[in-house]
């Protein structure tokens, strides 16, 4: 299924998110033994969304885990076996899921290394897919990542682009502590091309992913593509905005936010998250007291409504950010 | 399902054994200085409790404390069965667990003072000791939150090739939560090297077992997940180091997880703070009519391996022990507020 093409650099890759996603895992997998993949359906299955199709058979059963549906069992059994000096990478099917093993991340995964005086690292790395856009209604559909970003002692990282999804996770488990992976399910099948001359990538800052100077629009996950797809409306409306991929919703790169900030002076939040305690409230709050003089207009966001995700396609799209909305209030925040 | 009331109290065996690899490990290692270290860990634990007590209305512990008194038994039979290399995973009424496991009882009294110098660097408390070096994983307070870690932990022993056991207490309470049952699954399936000790004192904090479970033979419901399960006299330490030995060989030789109810009691109320109202004195007299203390003294006296002047010498030798960690403790200093953030994630300073 890759493509190697001719144009570009030699090493550049026609692929997709997830078979980025995959080539991560198989490159961990392949690196170090103490790397093992669990979670419900990842192995003869292939894994919920495909991310894993193929890896049970090069790697063997032991090491691509299929679990009963018991997620908190399997997270913890995670977390244990971290402890325990393997390195995990835990698979949840959907952020709705994790909600039955948030015990475990929050009281255990989050919490050991504190609680016990240094003592006890936990390196796993849970994965996630999480977000709308697919019709699946209020139970697969949600961004709450926001809230897992709410949590002192772990990672939360929302890879956006091929790279990231190709990358990241070698940053993730190279981490001695826990790190939440959340793959926006819209963009499993997004395709592109990976450039070869990356072979790693940091994990602690955010990224320019277009550059401008009216107006900073800070995203992450899936609603990157929507925010790149509203600049390009902007800019042949001669509004030359400034797209920044978070990349890492904990901790939050304060420092490229508020650099975009004091370039373009106006910024959009863009998160699919709801609203209210979002992610997006905690960015603007940063901008304010870092940098509330920079500011020539008042902050703008593009979040979900207030609404259990709906399965008809109108209503869902009308819950979520899209580039219509993003345009509009960047049009107001330069206006 | 088979049900274990093993009691050990008979053959005596010649002392200074001259097997070097000691008795079949299904027994209990007979012997004086066995008997007598047996008692001695079950006794600190009781007094270390009682000076928390005291600790505890001088306002030098704060926070819950949940006591242990009456299950002394528990912790040190199946502590007995336990090697240096294996792992316990614990919840939040732990002492009696991390003593026995030899987690010293002056880092544990620090911890209680909530000292830079305790076993948790004064970040746990009485209900998170944790002591790495002794695979003592805690001190877990989320009723059940420690089963699916000691599968973890099970888990990467057996990817591993070691022979290594994880034995995980919980008590009756935890039975009811989806975590116990997920884990029970989890760790059958997969065959995993774990040894589920089930503490029963027959109260979730004031909620007695018929009160919360449809089936209160818990043994049996056990075994309905495939793994051996028994139950043992809880407050006969012979009892349960027996039961344990032969569990952990088991686990340890393969045999997959198995589960032990250890019926038991807890003397004092659920923590400092309850009043204790949904318990009749006539039940809790009853009890205490069968402290494994006493009856663990009474047993040793009658086969002639226990007198006064060793009684006297032991009390002593706790008390001492407990004298110099209550001034350890007090003498120690507390970590200082600049560190307060330390921690959090394995790099220092990080914002996350």
């Amino acid at each position: 299924m890759n493509t190697r093409q001719s144009a570009g650099t030699a090493e550049a890759t026609r692929t997709t998110y997830r078979e980025a996603l995959r080539e991560g895992l198989r490159e961990a997998l392949r690196q170090d033994d103490r790397v093992f993949l669990m979670g419900e359906d990842v192995g003869r299955y292939g894994g919920c969304f495909g991310v894993s199709l193929g890896l049970l058979e090069e790697f063997g059963p032991d090491r691509i885990r299929d679990t009963p549906l018991s997620e908190s069992a399997f997270v913890g059994a995670g977390i244990g076996a971290a402890l325990g000096g393997m390195r995990p990478v835990v698979e949840i099917m959907t952020v709705n899921f994790s909600l039955l093993a948030l015990d475990q991340i929050m009281n255990n995964a989050a919490t050991l290394l504190h609680m016990s005086g240094g003592q006890l690292n936990v390196p796993i790395v849970i994965r996630m897919t999480t977000g709308a856009g697919r019709q699946l209604a209020a139970q697969h559909s949600h961004s709450l990542e926001g809230w897992y970003a709410h949590i002192p002692g772990i990672r939360v990282l929302t890879p956006a682009t091929l790279d990231d999804a190709r990358h990241m996770l070698a940053a993730a488990l190279a981490d001695p502590d826990p790190v939440l992976l959340f793959e926006h399910g819209s963009l499993y099948n997004a395709e592109g091309v990976l450039d070869g001359t990356i072979d790693a990538v940091g994990l602690d800052s955010a990224s320019v992913r277009r550059p401008g100077t009216d107006v900073s629009v800070i995203t992450y996950g899936g609603s990157l593509p929507k925010a790149l797809a509203a600049a390009e409306t902007l800019a042949e409306d001669g509004i030359s905005a400034e797209v920044v991929d978070l990349r890492s919703l904990r901790p939050l790169d304060d420092a490229t936010v508020l650099e975009s900030v004091a370039r373009t002076h106006r910024a959009v939040i863009v998160d699919e998250g709801w609203r209210s305690g979002s992610i997006s409230a905690e960015v603007m709050a940063r901008i304010t007291e870092q940098s509330f003089y920079e500011l020539d207009a008042p902050l703008r966001r593009v979040c979900s409504q207030e609404v259990p995700m709906p399965y008809a396609r109108q209503l869902e799209e009308a819950a979520l950010p899209q580039p219509a909305s993003i345009v509009a209030a960047a049009r107001k925040a330069v206006a | 399902m088979s049900t274990t009331t093993k009691r050990a109290s008979g053959p005596k065996r010649a002392g200074g054994s001259r097997r070097p690899s000691g008795p079949p490990a299904d027994e209990p290692r007979p012997g004086r200085d066995h008997r007598l270290e047996v008692l001695r860990q079950m006794l600190l634990i009781r007094r270390f409790e009682e000076r928390c007590v005291e600790l505890y209305s001088a306002a030098e512990i704060r926070g819950f404390v949940h006591l242990y008194i009456g299950e002394e038994a528990v912790a040190v039979g199946v502590g007995q069965a336990l090697r240096e290399e294996d792992a316990v995973v614990s919840t939040y009424r732990e002492h009696g667990h991390a003593l026995a496991r030899g987690v010293p009882s002056d880092a544990v009294m620090a911890e209680m003072f909530g000292k830079v110098t305790g076993c948790s660097r004064g970040r746990g408390g009485s209900m998170h000791l944790f002591d790495a070096e002794r695979r003592f994983y805690g001190g877990n307070a989320i009723v059940a939150g420690g089963l699916p870690l000691a599968a973890g932990l099970a888990l990467a022993d057996r990817m591993r090739g070691t022979e290594r056991v994880t034995c995980c207490f919980f008590g009756d309470g935890a039975y009811a939560e989806g975590e116990f049952h997920e884990t029970a699954n989890l760790a059958a399936l997969w065959q995993l090297p774990l040894l589920l000790v089930c503490e029963n004192n027959l109260y979730a904090m004031g909620t007695s077992l018929a009160r919360e479970h449809a089936q209160t033979n818990l043994a049996m419901r056990a075994a309905s997940y495939g793994m051996p399960a028994w139950t043992v006299d809880g407050m006969d330490v012979t009892a349960v180091e027996a039961v344990a030995r032969r569990a952990a060989d088991s686990v340890r030789s393969g045999g997959g997880p198995h589960f032990l109810e250890a019926r038991t009691y807890r003397f004092r109320a659920h923590s400092m703070y309850d009043p204790d109202r949904y318990r009749s004195k006539d039940e809790i007299a009853r009890w205490k009519a069968r402290d494994p203390l006493v009856e663990l003294e009474q047993r040793m006296r009658a086969e002639g391996i226990l007198d006064d002047p060793a009684t006297k010498r032991l009390e002593e030798d706790v008390t001492s022990e407990i004298d110099a960690a209550v001034r350890s403790a007090g003498a120690a200093p507390y970590e200082p507020v600049a560190d307060l953030l330390r921690f959090v994630t394995s790099t220092t300073g990080s914002t996350r």
